[in-house]
């Protein structure tokens, strides 16, 4: 009997192979794990994060628009986290909008170009977003507002090998959250 | 009412081992989009003539002699005589006149047969003779399910190479690696195992998010990866033979870089925490016990173990770029500096024999594979592109496969550590990447 209902899974997964979003909604959340022996020692370092961990459903929101606040991204220069130019602009607007509404979260997502290493492209994707955070914490904005993720050059904005298309992936995205 | 709550609360266990089946119910999948086709690059200038004669079949397999050869020449440093040139096709070494073959230009003939046995396994046998000395170099069966015929294959290929070139053969091999599809944002990714020829590509995760860093346990049963399926990195270990997952780390921030032990009963690996600062744990995977290895305000990550388990290689920018440094396991051990020369060293990985240092490193304005000798300090650089990463070494210490780029379309990349030989997998479809060589496999 649960043969034959895992034979129709895979037939059913099969087909729906080629349907997008089907996938994250059967992956199982990180605070679940399949019960083996240990299992209440592995799900031991996925819980404690538990209240952070992403659900799978939308959590995004369009959040503030006018002027500055409509620009969510800051742009860095090669092996750099500094923030400069538009960003200043773009950071201290988000800054001044979410200390004056302390109920609001956002998610900075940092991102490196292409180029070396992989994981230590993770490493600086989060010290661009580290770099944001601070700057926003210095001008009012609460820690429980602000969570980070490095994708590093894991998702790029802009396709392409030269200095056009590694310039737009340099970057650190301001998400807004339900 | 107390033994419906039970059946309920099983049918909900039931049910939850169902939901994470379904990911592990993609095991087996052919990976259709992600197949690679394997081109050489280079070779050595003076390839070693050999024929490798049609094998007698068995009616239905395929012709283990096209996939030694294709093994062999693939390698680079073989040349391999055209079926078109054989007038006879003898499948014993006995049945073989060795002066003819001499004659045509042959340093080395192999023959052989394959043949049902009882249960349904074929045979494979083969020998293999010296043309120029007449000596037998080797005379061997191997034997196996039909459909496990490329193996059998490649096994005689492994023996072939060693019996010549006294470098064991890394043929019957298998490598794992990411392949993405599509555009930013919409990309599909999916973890690949497949043959190390390229064949045989099956997939073992699918995702909409990303997926990276693949890592190999030594007895090659176990996978681990970063995987931000839940829109954060967590690092999952994945059996896989039955497809069981299993999550070993979702804690704040980046959790990445995982290793295996030699051992296999700890992971190495990278954490970010909510201060975002990456420095390298080991996790015991039975006692889940986290033991800090760095701790300071640099990158540290990508951490491997050397071969006795005794040592961690890991790249770090508290030199003010990245390079790689080393460091005991243990209390009280400090990092030393292993990498100079160029601005830019990361992602190290050791040869499994722990002489060899390969890493990407920056060469004028091109970021390549380079293998650094550990014992004299000597760097080499191995590989021409402009994008190079992610290098991974054959079990046999011979050969490296690493991340390459072809017309703004990901590759992966084979060069031998003598820098001789090279060949590419390619995809029509996807970018492939972040390739890693499974160790030998102990049957």
């Amino acid at each position: 009997m649960r043969r034959a209902l895992l034979m129709m899974l895979i037939a059913t997964a099969t087909m729906l192979a080629g349907c997008p979003g089907h996938r994250a909604k059967d992956l199982p959340p990180s605070s679940t794990s399949v019960p083996e022996s240990g299992a209440g020692a592995q799900s031991a370092g996925a819980n404690a994060n538990a209240a952070g961990a992403a659900g799978t459903g939308s959590e995004e929101s369009p959040g503030p628009q006018e002027g500055a606040l409509a620009r969510r991204v800051v742009y860095f220069d090669f092996d750099s986290s500094e923030i400069k130019g538009d960003g200043t602009e773009t950071v201290a607007a988000h800054a001044k909008y979410l200390a004056a509404n302390s109920g609001v979260h956002v998610r900075l997502e940092g991102h490196t170009d292409e180029r070396g290493s992989r994981e230590y492209n993770i490493g600086l994707g989060e010290r661009r977003a580290q770099a944001v955070r601070h700057s926003l914490l210095l001008q009012g904005v609460a820690d429980g507002q602000i969570s980070t993720v490095s994708y590093g050059a894991e998702r790029p904005a802009v396709q392409g090998s030269d200095e056009a298309a590694w310039s737009k992936n340099r970057r650190v995205e301001i998400v807004y959250l339900k | 009412m107390h033994t419906m709550t039970q059946d309920s609360g099983l049918r909900r266990t039931w049910m939850r081992r169902l939901a994470a089946s379904i990911v592990a119910v993609l095991i087996g999948v052919p990976a259709a989009h992600a197949e690679l086709k394997i081109e050489i690059t280079s070779g050595v200038t003076d390839p070693i003539p050999i024929a490798v004669v049609p094998f007698a079949q068995y009616a239905g397999t395929g012709d283990p002699a096209e996939i030694i050869k294709h093994d062999l020449e693939g390698s680079g440093r073989f040349k391999a005589m055209p079926r078109a040139q054989m007038s006879v096709t003898p499948s014993r070494a006995a049945d073989v006149a060795l002066a003819d073959w001499r004659a045509s230009g042959n340093d080395y003939v192999v023959v052989g047969r394959v043949s049902s046995l009882a249960g349904g396994q074929l045979a494979v046998d083969f020998d293999l003779l010296n043309a120029l000395t007449g000596q037998q170099l080797a005379s061997q069966r191997f034997t196996g399910a039909p459909n496990a015929m490329r193996d059998a294959a490649h096994r005689v290929s492994d023996v072939i190479y060693e019996k010549i070139l006294g470098v064991r053969g890394a043929f019957a091999t298998r490598i794992a690696y990411v392949s993405v599809e599509g555009q930013p944002p919409a990309q599909r990714f999916q973890l690949i195992i497949a043959d190390a020829d390229g064949e045989n590509a099956r997939v073992v995760l699918e995702s909409h998010r990303p997926v990276m860093s693949p890592s190999w346990s030594s007895d090659g049963e176990w996978l681990a990866y970063v995987s931000f399926e839940n829109k954060k990195a967590a690092i999952y270990v994945q059996q896989v033979r039955s497809g069981e997952r299993r999550l070993v780390s979702a804690r704040a921030g980046i959790n990445g870089a995982p290793a295996w032990s030699p051992d296999g009963k700890r992971l190495a690996l990278t954490l970010g925490g909510s201060n975002g600062n990456p420095d390298i744990y080991i996790l015991d995977l039975s006692t889940q016990e986290l033991t800090r290895v760095t701790d300071d305000p640099s990158i540290d990550t990508e951490a491997v173990w050397s071969p006795d388990g005794h040592s961690l290689y890991f790249t770090s920018d508290r030199g003010g770029g990245p390079q790689i440094y080393r460091v005991g396991v243990g209390p009280g051990e400090r990092p030393r500096r292993v990498t100079f020369g160029s601005t830019y060293n990361a992602r190290p990985r050791l040869s499994p024999d722990g002489t060899q240092l390969a890493m990407v490193t920056l060469d004028g304005s091109n970021y390549r594979i380079a293998v650094q000798d550990l014992a004299s300090g000597s760097v080499r650089v191995l590989s021409r592109g402009r994008l190079d990463e992610s290098p991974s070494f054959a079990p046999n210490g011979a050969m490296l496969i690493y991340s390459g780029t072809e017309n703004g379309r990901a590759i992966l990349e084979r060069v031998s550590v003598d820098g001789l030989t090279g060949q590419r997998l390619k995809s029509d479809q996807a970018d492939v990447r972040d390739p890693v060589w499974a160790p030998f496999s102990h049957q």
